[in-house]
């Protein structure tokens, strides 16, 4: 890691007062990956990726499309194991334990995630926050509204919904479904949070509130995202993995990556002169 | 020369086109032919001791279908209690579980048992139910239309839970829950709408079945209690009714085919009322 010299990254939102030198500190890993092969049937899309995630961090993946960053993101919550013909090897280690042997519920229940294309139930706004924590044993109504009113308010949603909580999803516009996907992620308080291009089909204020979001449950949560926003990984992310052809490229300080990267095909992508 | 040929290009193309069009109203023309018909006789014999009395012998009046018609009920209420779990959860087994070769293997022998003559169905019923128990009855009757409605109750659970998009799976999953929960408390409540309107569109379908129960449900001039007595239903009324040589027999036979006829069409218009206005209004 490297000491950050004038940053292009932008002033970060306030961190906690213990994060202003964790670049100096050791820091603790929350996922490790360690020699990660992902196969699609025949088909190799990742290929011997290795690396830390660090606790209560944000880590942005960035590479061109179809280089495997959804794959990657998908085999950290074994997303990928309920499509057919899938094989992966290699170690994924969470909070040192092997992820790959645990109950594959209670990996998802730790490791949330938040798709691309943002996926409401077809059920009420209330019902959709609600869900994962019923389908975890949680139905004590006092529990659940409070819940579903902290992860909405948390989601910078709550004041948008709060009088059509029982409205149908479907009824919000696309960027407040996109929130109210995030709010059902955050109910069941994930220990770490994957969203792949999460902000794609929103606007840049929608955008802006879900950075400010992530900037807010960062002490609780461990953050990965994917995304092809290259301003929006230098604004975020405390550390970028550049990924290209099922290969992790490189893998460093966010700062590092983007003013100073070690390699020749990183710095051709973060300044655009990929391809 | 080419006067000729696009003359002739034009006497061929408004033959074709009057006669496939002829074609077309005949085929609906027939639909409406049925109803008129059924509308004209069975509305004049229709009255209301047909809905509130029991058969009377030829030559007395004032008879009616009334155990018929609770007959009829109480035999679709077994096929449906058979028929639907038995359906969906086999649909739910193909569209959720089944690897590809094994899901066509059973789509094929669904749509075999679907070809199966009716009148198969009920020697089945006949061979399964009223042989071992000695008699006929109402519950052999609800086994045979059950069966019957077996391979539609299959297809199409599984069409509409396929039309389930995969997002909605994968963010059930995401948040923990086991496959099982997920096609319960998000798949099949997003397909819901499509779900119950198939099922009333396959109730609608064997409402109207007669030779399953003839050898099943059989009949009966009176009341019959419970489930495992003989019991009149309206088919088969209409079926004993019309083959009487009795005019006034033949009077209560349309009368009865136009009770039949309305509960189908009713039950066929809802169904269809609720596939466009569902929520999940899966494209068909
Ligand atoms: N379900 C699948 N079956 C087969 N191949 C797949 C599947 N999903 C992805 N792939 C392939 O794996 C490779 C990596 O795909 P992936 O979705 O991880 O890329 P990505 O980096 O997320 O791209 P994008 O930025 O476009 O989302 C691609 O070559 C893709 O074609
Ligand atoms: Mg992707």
């Amino acid at each position: 890691m490297t000491t950050p010299e004038q940053p292009i990254v932008k002033e970060r939102a306030p961190a906690r007062a213990s994060d202003s030198d964790t670049n100096t500190l050791p820091s603790t890993s929350k996922l490790n990956a360690k020699n990660i092969n992902f196969f699609y049937g025949s088909f190799q899309a990742l290929h011997d990726i290795s690396m830390d995630i660090q606790s209560n961090k944000i880590t942005s993946f960035i590479g061109p499309s179809g280089c495997g960053k959804s794959t990657f993101l998908r085999t950290m919550n074994r997303m990928n194991e309920a499509l057919r013909n899938t094989r992966v090897e290699g170690d994924l280690l969470l909070d040192g334990e092997n992820l790959l042997g645990m109950d594959v519920t209670y990996v998802r229940r730790r490791v949330g995630m938040v798709f691309q294309k943002s996926n409401p139930f077809p059920k009420s706004i209330f019902d959709n926050v609600a869900y994962g924590l019923r389908v975890n044993g949680i139905t004590k109504k006092s529990i659940v509204e409070e819940s579903v009113e902290k992860s909405l308010t948390r989601a910078a949603l709550w004041t948008e919904v709060k009088d059509k909580l029982h409205k149908p999803a479907s009824a919000l516009s696309g960027g407040q479904q996109q929130r109210l996907c995030i709010a059902r992620a955050l109910a069941v308080e994930p220990e770490v949070l994957l969203l792949d291009e999460p902000c794609s089909a929103l606007d840049p204020i929608a955008t802006l509130k879900i950075e400010e979001l992530l900037f807010q449950i960062k002490d609780m949560t461990t953050i990965v995202i994917v995304t092809h926003n290259m301003q929006q990984a230098a604004r975020l992310a405390d550390y970028t993995g550049f990924f290209l052809l099922g290969k992790l490229i490189e893998f460093d300080d966010t700062r590092k990556i983007f003013q100073n990267p070690n390699k020749k095909e990183t710095e051709d992508y973060v300044t655009g002169r990929f391809g | 020369m080419t006067m000729e040929i696009s003359l002739r290009r034009r006497v061929v193309n408004v033959l074709m086109l009057s006669l496939s069009g002829l074609c077309t109203v005949l085929a609906v023309s027939v639909l409406f032919f049925i109803l008129g018909y059924l509308l004209v006789h069975g509305v004049r014999s229709l009255s209301f001791a047909f809905f509130t009395h029991l058969p009377k012998p030829s030559g007395e009046t004032g008879g009616g279908m009334a155990n018929a018609i609770v007959g009829s009920g109480k035999v679709l209420l077994l096929a449906v209690l058979i028929g639907v779990p038995l359906g969906f959860l086999a649909g739910v087994f193909l569209a959720e579980y089944s690897n590809k070769a094994f899901a066509s293997l059973i789509r094929y022998t669904v749509d075999l048992l679907n070809g199966v003559p009716s009148i198969v169905i009920g020697i089945v019923g006949y061979a399964l139910v009223v042989l071992p128990m000695k008699h006929f009855s109402a519950l052999a009757g609800g086994v045979a239309l059950g069966i019957m409605m077996i391979p539609i109750a299959v297809r199409t659970t599984e069409e509409f839970l396929r039309s389930v998009p995969n997002s909605l799976r994968e963010g059930a999953m995401a948040l923990g829950a086991t496959k099982a929960k997920t096609i319960f408390t998000v798949v099949v409540p997003a397909a819901i709408s499509g779900l119950i309107s198939g099922m009333m569109l396959n109730l609608a379908r064997v409402a109207g079945e007669t030779a399953p129960l003839l050898f099943t449900a059989l009949g009966n001039m009176f009341w019959s209690k419970g489930w495992l007595q003989p019991i009149a239903t309206l088919p088969v009324m209409i079926y004993n009714y019309a083959l009487a040589p009795q005019e006034d027999l033949h009077q209560q036979a349309w009368a009865a085919g136009f009770v039949l006829l309305t509960l189908v069409l009713v039950i066929n218009i809802t169904a269809r009322l609720i596939i466009a206005r569902g929520p999940s209004s899966s494209r068909r």
